[in-house]
């Protein structure tokens, strides 16, 4: 298929589509309406749903219907909205099915401002919702790496049975890049006859089946966690996704930075190549889990005098570098959060300072 | 090789478009290319700018403070965006709405009445694809018929649209054309 | 006869960022006199709701909380019910209020909260660009109805005042517009009474405004009026649905 230009909003809609998600509840907002808008027009002529929900507290839930019913379903949504889909989250996770969440990341807290910031992390990553749960989390740094990982979000989540989170930013949203949706990636949703509420009729079936997270019995409910954290263990072993750059040589610091602040740093460290500097960069696609050990073994590296950890937050991902590094190079976090991406001049700059 | 061109003017003016045009064109060519919108609160009634990077390998960073060129089609983003420019890029000055010059002395200058010139052809609004063809033809950033293969299907479906759009296509190169390059260093 | 066109004193001297030919302007106008004439701006707080009155916090010289997304009415409880001295008015749109927020103002309508909600119903989310309200028309295009308004698929354009007037609970719930002169007396008076209400400690207050958003409903200002007059006035009618007065009258011939 043939390169097109496509906004990032308007590609993520298009991608789930491609992956083979018909539909789609949502709540306006900034910086991601364009998913909407673009899905209002395009989910009529793929004979899927598209339902503007009264609220993201409502779309959570609809998620949450839609998929306990063991259809494939997602939403797109910003910051604030991604805090009123919290609950439901947390409720899908309890449940064990399957949803897809995409987060426009804008800046906060509370009304923010509704330019790019990775303000987010700990709400994906940490938790959002309440309870013992986890999502396995996926952060983009291109608008056709957005789309492979849509694509990729609905196995991943019915591998799981859990809710896969896209953490992308405003400027993943808004920019035009060209893309494709790669064939090998639209997928058929997996068979849900064991656990889904899709009708005893439709899975000819004479046992009910039950979609909740309610366990009131202390060692039910104990075991139930186990359960959900051995699907945890799973993802850290089979999940992690990253990518290196210049660090197959020696360099005397590593960056960790993901999203759209990953490619100013990439630039950065070209520049500082030219001046004869040498920084290494992983860049984690996923977020949780977390490639500690890539982290770990190229903070080793002998000349490695310092790891940073730059983001567009006021230090989130560090403490998850830190974890990772442990203790073996000193790590230091740089960023900023009202909106304005940091430029490679700057993070320059930040590196110069550390060596 | 990289190179970045910020599109910047009043909202309304088709400045968004007229970057997306530039990147599809690039894009077609087979170049890398990244089309990066200014969004926000600004929007409402105000300025309107994106900046469009071409590059033949992986874009990096998508935030550019020093643009390689820029077409500014009023005089508040001329004001605003000429002091950033590279050196050695183009400036192209919407001359009919700008009464003023950048100042620099060490880019390409370009004055274009692209809004008059437009206004002659039967509407202001291919003011945008006079601006982006004239830039086209004095930059050769991208390849000129590639150009205008982009705009022709842009308005393909739009047809009545298109001869107008096509004339400011070569009312737009030629005005650049006419000019004597600017000594630069 | 200069006077008339002071500002306010409850109103700031800034510049609004709403575009031309909005009625947010005229509304926030209305609601600095009736606060002026009730001489009540050092005892007023003004809730902001999240939509183009976000702001409404820059034009207002009085108290002001900025709430979330439809939790207006919810803050207001939350002042007046621990001052209730203060005299406390959420400024609401049809977003904010009849969609996220529908379950506070029905809940704090119903406990007959002390507060006068003001609702200003443009038939279209206006700040986010245009998207569909629980109050547009059928048939009626936005950006997330293009083909407009299916009314198989999302029901019929609420009517908030009526809806709310269902409740058994005492209240003053009343629909006015803006779009005329004649009209934005009427208005003025039922914000007056709405304030005069919650300063006798009677009863909740709502005003839903029928107001025009040009920009999003790709029309210039005079053919908003017009679209509105033809369009959204037959389909939500002014007037008064219901006052204490009358709640009074039903319950003494019980
Ligand atoms: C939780 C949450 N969801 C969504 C938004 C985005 N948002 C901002 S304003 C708005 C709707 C505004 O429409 P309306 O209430 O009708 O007011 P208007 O702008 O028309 O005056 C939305 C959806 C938000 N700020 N917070
Ligand atoms: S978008 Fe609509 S509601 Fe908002 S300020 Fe403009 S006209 Fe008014």
């Amino acid at each position: 298929m043939a390169k097109v230009l496509m906004k990032g909003n308007e590609a993520i809609g298009e991608a789930a589509i491609r992956a083979g998600c018909l539909n789609y509840f949502a709540y306006p907002i900034t910086p991601q309406s364009e998913v909407a808008e673009y899905l209002a027009r395009r989910m009529p002529e793929v004979n899927g749903v598209f339902l503007q929900g009264e609220s993201e507290v409502a779309v959570g839930y609809m998620l949450f219907g839609a998929a306990g019913a063991g259809e494939r379903v997602f939403t797109t949504s910003s910051s604030p909205g991604v805090s009123l889909m919290s609950e439901a989250i947390s409720y899908i996770a309890g449940a064990q099915c399957p949803a897809v969440f995409v987060n426009i990341i804008r800046g906060g807290p509370g009304l923010g401002g509704i330019l790019p910031s990775q303000g987010d992390y700990f709400q994906s990553v940490k938790g959002g919702g309440h309870g013992d749960y986890r999502m396995l989390v996926m952060a983009p740094a291109s608008v056709q790496e957005a789309v492979e990982m849509v694509m990729t979000a609905f196995p991943l989540a019915e591998k799981y049975r859990n809710p896969v989170m896209i953490l992308g930013d405003g400027l993943i949203g808004q920019m035009m890049e060209p893309v494709e949706f790669p064939e090998h990636l639209r997928s058929e949703p997996s068979k849900k006859d064991d656990w889904a509420t899709n009708g005893m009729d439709t899975r000819k079936s004479a046992t009910r089946n039950l979609v909740k997270s309610l366990y009131l019995d202390p060692e039910a409910l104990n075991n139930h966690n186990l359960l959900l954290k051995s699907k945890y263990d799973r993802m850290k072993q089979e999940e992690v996704r990253y990518e290196s750059y210049n660090a197959e040589g020696e360099y005397q610091a590593l960056i960790v930075s993901y999203g759209t602040m990953s490619r100013v740093c990439r630039t950065a460290i070209d520049h500082l190549k030219e001046e004869g500097i040498e920084v290494g960069m992983i860049r984690p696609q996923t977020v949780f889990p977390f490639p500690e050990k890539a982290i770990h073994e190229a903070a080793s590296k002998e000349n490695c005098r310092v790891v940073l950890s730059i983001e567009m937050s006021m230090g989130q991902m560090v403490e998850d570098v830190e974890r990772a590094v442990m203790g073996k190079r000193p790590v230091k976090w740089y960023g900023k959060c009202g909106g304005e991406v940091p430029t490679p001049e700057e993070i320059i700059e930040v590196v110069k300072e550390h060596l | 090789m990289q190179s970045e061109v910020m599109f910047a003017g009043f909202g309304g003016q088709g400045i968004l478009m007229c970057g997306k045009l530039l990147a599809h064109t690039a894009m077609q060519v087979g170049y890398e290319v990244a089309w990066i919108p200014s969004y926000g609160p600004e929007m409402r009634g105000g300025t309107a700018y994106c900046t469009v990077v071409i590059s033949d390998r992986p874009i990096g960073s998508p935030i550019i403070k020093n643009p390689a060129h820029l077409v500014a089609m009023n005089r508040p983003s001329l004001e605003k965006f000429a002091p950033v420019v590279k050196p050695g890029g183009v400036i192209l000055v919407n001359e009919s709405l700008i009464p003023v010059r950048s100042g620099r002395e060490d880019v390409d200058e370009i004055l274009v009445p692209a809004t008059g010139i437009a206004k002659e052809l039967g509407s202001v609004k291919a003011a945008n694809i006079v601006a982006l063809s004239a830039f086209v033809a004095r930059s050769g950033i991208v390849d000129f018929e590639a150009m205008r293969e982009a705009v022709r299907e842009e308005f393909s479906g739009k047809e009545k649209f298109l001869p107008l759009n096509m004339a400011a296509i070569d009312a737009g190169r030629k005005s650049a054309l006419e000019q004597p390059e600017t000594e630069t260093a | 006869m200069g006077k008339t066109f002071q500002k306010p004193e409850a109103l700031t001297d800034v510049h609004t960022h709403y575009c031309p030919g909005c009625t947010h302007g005229v509304i926030h106008r209305l609601v600095g006199e009736v606060i002026d004439e009730l001489g009540i701006r050092g005892r007023t707080v003004g809730i902001a709701p999240v939509g183009c009155a976000v702001l409404a916090y820059n034009y207002f010289s009085c108290d002001f909380q900025e709430a979330a997304h439809g939790r207006a009415p919810a803050m207001a409880t939350g002042i007046k019910r621990v001052r209730p001295d203060l005299m406390v008015f959420t400024y609401q749109g049809d977003g904010d209020l009849a969609s996220i927020g529908m379950g506070e103002i029905i809940h704090a309508a119903n406990r007959g909260e002390k507060f006068t909600a003001i609702f200003v119903n443009n038939a279209v989310y206006g700040m986010t660009g245009g998207q569909m309200a629980p109050t547009t028309m059928p048939g009626q295009r936005t950006t997330t109805s293009p083909l407009g308004r299916n009314t198989e698929e999302t029901g019929m354009p609420i009517r908030v005042a009526e809806l709310l007037s269902s409740l058994a609970t005492e209240g003053y719930i009343t629909r006015q517009t803006v779009i005329k002169p004649k009209f934005i007396n009427r208005t003025k008076k039922a914000l007056k009474k709405a304030f005069t209400y919650q300063m006798e400690g009677r009863c909740f207050s709502l005003v839903e405004v029928v107001s025009t958003c040009p920009t999003n409903w790709g029309m210039t200002p005079l053919d908003a009026i017009k679209w509105t007059e033809e369009t959204l006035l037959p389909y939500f009618p002014l007037g008064d649905f219901k006052t204490p007065e009358e709640a009074e009258a039903v319950s003494a011939n019980a």
